[in-house]
């Protein structure tokens, strides 16, 4: 991660189109301008830096199911949840569900782990549009660097069978009791 | 249609927090009620959600926005309902 730059999400683990799923991992790093302020002498994850952090993975997952025709954009969050603090290091494991797949929107759920502990969770709304102009390439070119997509740009062979690789497995939703609903979706 | 009506308007009230007795199957959702767009969009993930079906938000804004529709034929409750229904029976022919 590199939390002042946004560059929240360091590789997708998993993705299944199919079923609107995506795993990836993000590790915090040890030293941020941003626990400069937060909190000076106790740093910790802001919870609206996880909150960006549940939507690039809701936003990937969008992306990769619509083969990057369009953008998603956050335009919500609800029932936000802030389990545990997160601090310099940590180790996080990220899920993001699709829940409902709409006309020009989107609903997701998504949750974040370390070691297994849940950390957070929230229902993502987003706007989805055709990219902006200039848009397209530079979020293709982090979903190369990230994984989902090929340097070329085309889907990542295997990346939906990487869900079974081994030392990657974790909970899913549906284990923490956030399936409630039927499962997940999310983004900006 | 009126139970369909009595649906939307009730998720109408709940989800933009708009008083149930002002809402009628004449009410224009935007000039009338003031919804904006962000709320017509959770209104329409309720209604996907509550009629099983998939608003075509997409197809319809591009219609008025080209002036090949005007907005009340979506955006009147009654004319919206309408088209919920066609969109249920849609789908059921289907299964």
């Amino acid at each position: 991660m590199r939390l002042e730059y946004f560059e929240m999400i360091d590789r997708v683990v998993g993705l299944d189109r199919a079923a609107g799923t995506l795993r990836a991992r993000a590790v915090v790093p040890r030293e941020s301008p941003v626990f400069e302020g937060h909190f000076p002498g106790h740093p910790l994850v802001p919870g609206v830096l996880l909150t960006e952090t549940m939507a690039q993975a809701s936003g990937y997952l969008l992306l990769a199911r619509c083969g990057f025709s369009h953008m998603p954009f956050l335009m919500g969050v609800d029932k936000a949840r802030f389990r545990s603090f997160v601090g310099p290091g940590a180790e996080l494991d990220v899920e993001a569900s699709l829940e409902h797949d709409g006309s020009g929107y989107a609903v997701t759920k998504a949750a974040i782990r370390a070691e297994g502990k849940p950390l957070c969770n929230a229902e993502l709304r987003f706007k989805t549009m055709p990219f902006p102009a200039g848009l397209d390439g530079p979020m293709r070119e982090r979903a190369a660097t990230i994984g989902l997509l090929t340097e070329e740009g085309l889907p990542q062979a295997g990346l939906e069978a990487g869900l079974a690789q081994p030392g990657l497995a974790q909970p899913g939703l549906a284990e923490t009791g956030l399936a409630e609903t039927g499962l997940a979706e999310t983004g900006r | 249609m009126s139970d369909t009506f009595d649906r939307v308007a009730d998720i109408i009230a709940e989800t933009a927090d708009i008083p149930r007795d002002t809402i009628t199957p004449e009410s224009h959702a935007i000039d009338d009620l003031g919804i904006d767009s962000l709320a017509f969009l959770d209104i329409a993930f309720a209604i996907d959600k509550a009629f099983g079906i998939k608003l075509p938000l997409e197809q319809w804004t591009q219609e008025v926005n080209e002036g090949k529709v005007p907005a009340e034929e979506y955006f009147v409750l009654k004319n919206l309902c309408a088209r919920i229904d066609a969109l249920v029976a849609e789908k059921a022919a289907k299964v």
